[in-house]
């Protein structure tokens, strides 16, 4: 069972003997947690339920991440201890400096955008007719994974010269010229290629706040809508006044969740512009680091960075909690 | 039971989409087994003298895996060419390409994970393999077969500390100009044979109202290679292979004059626009186009006439462009300062084993043999090897025979392409990401001093 | 003073429906809604049907000319799709479609069944360090996946695990973990307590809370991050890449497509094909699940 499976049926197997596995293990634990009742017996159930959640994020998550904390006051090799040298280099080279600033630009936008589509639209197909369908369609570019969007968004923004009988295949120079203008090179153009790489993740995320914000969405209950809408108030209002504060906790959730999401995506800068042109965000960066330039120092840095970064977005969200519950 | 939701309809759901794989995955085992049986049983199945690979002890039944980033369609000829070996030792080869070799590598040696064997194609990635602990030396044998097939530089680029790890396995040309025959036949050109030629050339093609020269850099991560190619090549005809070998290992900085005279020679001719970009817009398009599609102009609409790639850029022309001196496509060396100094850049890939039991060591001693290269020669289009073992008459494409020749050339001065000796930093990242700057704007010497201090100290 | 009315079963359902409906034609009679969702509909499936439309032309067509341009000028081929399954010594991608389903079914089931255990425990109970233990988990989220790959791969070799299944399951599913946690305590909290402690009154147990009053309650939520895991893991390419490394029998198809594109060559058109074959499975779970956001997270009302 924990040896390489070669033929389909016994991957099967295998994958039916995982389940099974975990199944009996879920078992023991809700066993042993019926087993303990009343107050001082919370505190044991509560730990009991915890445990398989805090034994993999142990060693799967905590463990690398101190580590890397730990490596970023190193140097390229992992050997020589350098103090805060790399975190002085994020901060003093140029470049670098445009990275910050570009992450800044995709943490701020991405999220609050993509989710005002999402709710948006959320509330436009509420119950209508066409619904499940209307919903795919947004949610469509979510199942794609970001080697197919790039794919995609290729076909939007290449550029083809302005000669002869070349024709353009991009479909945004192709407005551009059926309006009239010259065929621009959308990916170099700084800090335009920016925006538009931005609008990839937006174009992405947006299903993912639709699909969220559509549960909340049908969370209100309907006596009090029925209530609103026998006095009267018209669309506007039932947005600001009903919709919008109910859902309110779930749109801080998927602000922070698209928030955090963004800072860790770099596929789509790595695949369209590789970086380069004045597009990277810190988490290419930090890939780069590691990975292509093999300095382990600089990417444990760039990495903890992150980490930071995340910070305001969490006591943003903490402070939110709070004032929900203070409701 | 276990806290999932148990409703009827998800589990049909997932019911549904587990038998949509199934159906897929029988029709798979099915249709799999079969192509695998059809493609490889000709050619490779002529028997080989097999006494130099049983040596090693009774390998029957043993697999011997190697990890390399050649992937389809390239990676055939490569397995049909592991045929002989299996059929006469009994081992079995398992093939594994993947695309992001060059990173996971590294990932899979650091973390206890490697294969037996990999296609390194970097001296550079060769050193940092062994700094990881996990390669192993060569054995005696592969050792042996370098030093009889090989010129010496060749054995040199994977010893590291006095220890030899990896034969070479093929190469490529990096000196050469595509053009189009049929055009220079028709405007009355000719092939220039030194350096000024093929600027009288150039400025010949601008008078006849043409954007004589091509390029493209755009390969994702990697944008900016083809640029570090260039600068090196003119390196080699400017200062001349030992100051190119002094920049190379840094014994001269990166940002000093010859590099300066040198990468301003490139933007003689990629930062003129006049001269560029041929069929595909203004300078500043070399940076968006990829590599790939750079050359295409030279067939599709002639609107381009030069174009300086490697040899393996063959294989992107679309299929049924004759690539021959007399056809749609082909290329000449890019002449050196005279006609009679000929140096040339080129790369190629080596066998680094990270194990050293005896189907490894027979294997490696197979690739580094001329057996090896004969038949794979045979099998392929596209490829060609500085193995001298190798007859070019195998050779079946007309780009190869032609690489095959200048590799061989006694009077040709080989150099491993620089960037790929280069410590990572330097070659896969500042040299690359810097250039790309370069091409749009930023100056020679910004650049190349961001490029020496990228050096690691 | 409270009563609370039993949770929810079908018959109370049908009725709030019928009134909901009657409230849903009054709304979509406003044509600028209407006209406002077909815009951004339109809007948001135009690239990818510029794809669609591209895995259908020929090579050629795709590297000079628009996909528009499709429909003055047909050209339509099948070869792309062809080159996908491997008839020409391509790939073939059926054989990974299975690798790619077993990876991601425990990898959905297993993070999502943990999570829901330990949501609870956070929403509901009360336990010294429970604060600062989620704070802890939810900040968690930022661990970029890169910085576990080579550590998680040295614990992996050590246990001889690499090259088998588990190597995925495990690890997409501790990552899986921090928001999944997050998002299904979120959807917890709105569980008006009152439920809960009536069930407690009448002298239920966590464990049957758990399972009689959270879990068909949680549905929705459940539904929806299974639909986002499963994606995530379908779609994942860098762990397959680090885990799955070592062959053929556990690469899942996201492996694959990547290396469709060739050693040297931009194969748009078999990317185009390929990303398409790589859509169907996630879009056909979306609809299948979807249905479980109508139901809503709390059919029907308590009055408190």
């Amino acid at each position: 069972m924990f040896n390489t499976a070669s033929t389909t049926p016994e991957k099967i197997l295998q994958m039916l003997a995982a389940l099974l596995l975990f199944a009996a293990v879920m078992g023991v634990i809700l066993f042993i947690a019926g087993r303990f009742g009343g107050k001082k017996g919370d505190r044991i159930v509560a730990y009991l339920y915890l445990l398989p959640v805090m034994l993999l994020l142990a060693v799967g998550l905590v463990y690398p991440g101190l580590r890397t904390i730990y490596q970023s006051f190193f140097d390229a090799a992992g050997d020589a201890f350098i103090g805060l040298d790399n975190y002085g280099t994020i901060f003093t080279d140029p470049d670098q400096l445009t990275v910050l600033r570009n992450t800044v630009f995709w943490v701020v936008l991405t999220p609050f955008v993509a989710t005002a589509i999402g709710l948006v639209y959320a509330i436009l197909v509420d119950k209508s007719r066409f619904e499940s369908f209307a919903k795919t369609m947004i949610f469509l570019p979510m199942s794609i994974s970001f080697v197919a969007a790039s794919v995609i968004w290729k076909f939007m923004y290449e550029y083809r010269p302005d000669q002869g009988n070349v024709k353009q295949i991009g479909l945004i120079n192709q407005v551009i010229v059926w309006l009239g203008g010259k065929p621009v090179q959308l990916l170099i153009e700084s800090p335009l290629n920016t925006f538009l790489l931005i609008i990839v993740m937006i174009w992405i995320q947006a299903g993912f706040a639709m699909t969220i914000l559509s549960a909340a969405i049908k969370a209100i209950p309907d006596d009090i809508i029925e209530a609103a809408r026998l006095d009267g108030v018209n669309a506007w209002s039932m947005f600001r006044k009903i919709t919008l504060p109910s859902v309110q906790p779930t749109v801080v959730v998927v602000l922070t969740t698209i928030g955090i999401g963004t800072l860790k995506v770099f596929d789509i800068v790595r695949t369209m512009t590789g970086g380069n042109f004045n597009t990277s965000v810190v988490a290419n960066e930090f890939y780069r680091q590691t990975f292509n330039a093999d300095n382990q120092g600089l990417g444990a840095a760039l990495a903890t960075l992150l980490f930071l970064l995340v910070i305001p977005i969490v006591w943003y969200n903490i402070r939110s909690l709070r004032q929900s519950e203070a409701r | 039971m276990f806290g999932q939701p148990t409703s009827p309809r998800i589990r049909a759901a997932l019911a549904g989409t587990l038998s949509a794989g199934l159906i897929f995955g029988i029709a798979a085992c099915g249709g799999g087994d079969d192509s695998d049986d059809a493609a490889g049983t000709d050619a490779s199945a002529s028997a080989i003298d097999c006494a130099p690979y049983t040596k090693f002890g009774d390998i029957k039944g043993k697999t011997v895996s190697i990890y390399t980033g050649i992937v389809t369609p390239e990676d055939k000829p490569h397995i049909d060419s592991y045929k002989p070996f299996e059929t006469c030792t009994g081992a079995t080869i398992k093939y594994e390409g993947d695309k992001s070799f060059e990173t996971q590598i590294l990932v899979r040696a650091r973390a206890g994970n490697p294969p037996d064997l990999a296609i390194v194609p970097q001296p550079g990635l060769v050193k940092q393999l062994v700094t990881t602990g996990k390669a192993v030396p060569a054995p005696e044998e592969v050792g042996a077969n370098v030093d009889k097939f090989w010129d010496k530089a060749w054995k040199g680029y994977t010893t590291i500390d006095g220890k030899f790890y990896g034969a070479p396995l093929g190469a490529s040309v990096k000196s050469l100009v595509w053009y189009s025959p049929s055009e220079f036949k028709d405007s009355g050109y000719t092939v220039p044979t030194t350096l000024a030629e093929l600027q009288t050339l150039t400025d010949k093609m601008v008078t006849d109202g043409k954007k004589p020269w091509c390029a493209g850099i755009a390969s994702g991560d990697a944008t900016g290679w083809p640029i570090t190619d260039w600068m090196e090549d003119f390196m080699l005809r400017t200062a001349g292979p030992e100051k190119y070998d002094d920049w190379v290992n840094h014994k001269i900085p990166f940002n000093g004059p010859e590099a300066t005279t040198a990468l301003d020679a490139v933007g003689g001719y990629l930062k003129n626009d006049k001269y560029v970009n041929g069929g595909l817009g203004d300078v500043k398009s070399i940076a968006t186009t990829t590599f790939q599609d750079a050359g295409l102009p030279i067939v599709d609409g002639n609107t381009c006439s030069l174009h300086r790639q490697a040899s393996f850029y063959a294989a992107n022309f679309v299929k049924g462009t004759k690539v021959a001196e007399d056809g749609d496509v082909f290329a000449f060396y890019l002449p050196g300062p005279d006609a009679n100094t000929k140096p040339v850049l080129g790369a190629g890939e080596f066998v680094v084993a990270f194990a050293d039991r005896p189907e490894v060591k027979s294997f490696q001693t197979y690739l580094s043999s001329d057996t090896w290269a004969n038949t794979k020669a045979k099998l392929s289009s596209g490829w060609v090897t500085a193995n001298k073992g190798l007859d070019p008459n195998n050779l079946t494409n007309p780009i190869d025979k032609l690489a095959g020749t200048i590799l061989l050339d006694p009077k040709a001065t080989f150099r491993f392409d620089g960037s790929d000796q280069m410590p990572a930093a330097v070659g896969s990242d500042a040299f690359w990401k810097q250039s790309t700057a370069w091409i749009t704007g930023q100056d020679t010497a910004t650049t190349l001093n961001n490029i020496e201090k990228a050096w690691p100290k | 003073m409270t009563t609370a009315t039993p949770v929810t079963t079908t018959p109370p359902l049908v009725a709030d429906k019928l009134s909901a409906s009657k409230i849903a034609k009054k709304r979509l009679s406003s044509p600028w809604a209407s006209l406002a969702a077909i815009v951004l509909a339109v809007l948001w499936t135009l690239p990818t049907f510029g794809l669609l439309v591209s895995s259908f032309r020929p090579e050629r067509a795709i590297k000079t000319t628009g996909w528009w341009t499709f429909f003055s000028n047909p050209t339509l081929t099948l070869d792309n799709y062809r080159g996908v399954f491997g008839e020409d010594g391509g790939v073939n991608l059926a054989a990974f479609f299975v690798n790619s389903l077993i990876i991601c079914i425990p990898s959905v089931l297993i993070p999502l069944s943990l999570a829901a255990l330990a949501a609870y425990a956070f929403a509901w109970m009360n336990f010294p360090g429970k604060n600062v233990l989620f704070l802890i988990v939810f900040s968690l989220q930022i661990v970029p996946l890169q910085v576990t790959l080579i550590p998680l791969l040295e614990i992996f070799v050590n246990v001889k695990l690499t090259g088998t299944f588990w190597t995925l399951w495990l690890s997409h599913s501790t990552f899986a973990l921090p928001l999944a946690i997050y998002l299904l305590h979120n959807f917890m909290k709105e569980i008006p307590s009152g439920l809960i402690e009536a069930a407690r009154v009448d002298g239920a147990g966590h464990v049957s809370i758990f399972f009689k009053v959270m879990l068909p309650l949680l549905t929705p939520a459940l539904a929806a991050f299974g639909i986002f895991q499963f994606l995530w893991v379908w779609n994942d390419l860098l762990v397959a890449l680090v885990f799955a490394g070592g062959g053929d029998e556990v690469a899942p198809i996201t492996l694959q497509l990547a290396n469709l594109s060739g050693t040297r060559g931009t194969a748009w058109q078999l990317l185009s094909a390929g990303a398409f074959v790589s859509i169907i499975v996630p879009v056909t779970v979306f609809l299948l699940l979807q249905r479980y956001f109508v139901r809503g997270l709390l059919a029907g009302s308590v009055k408190g």
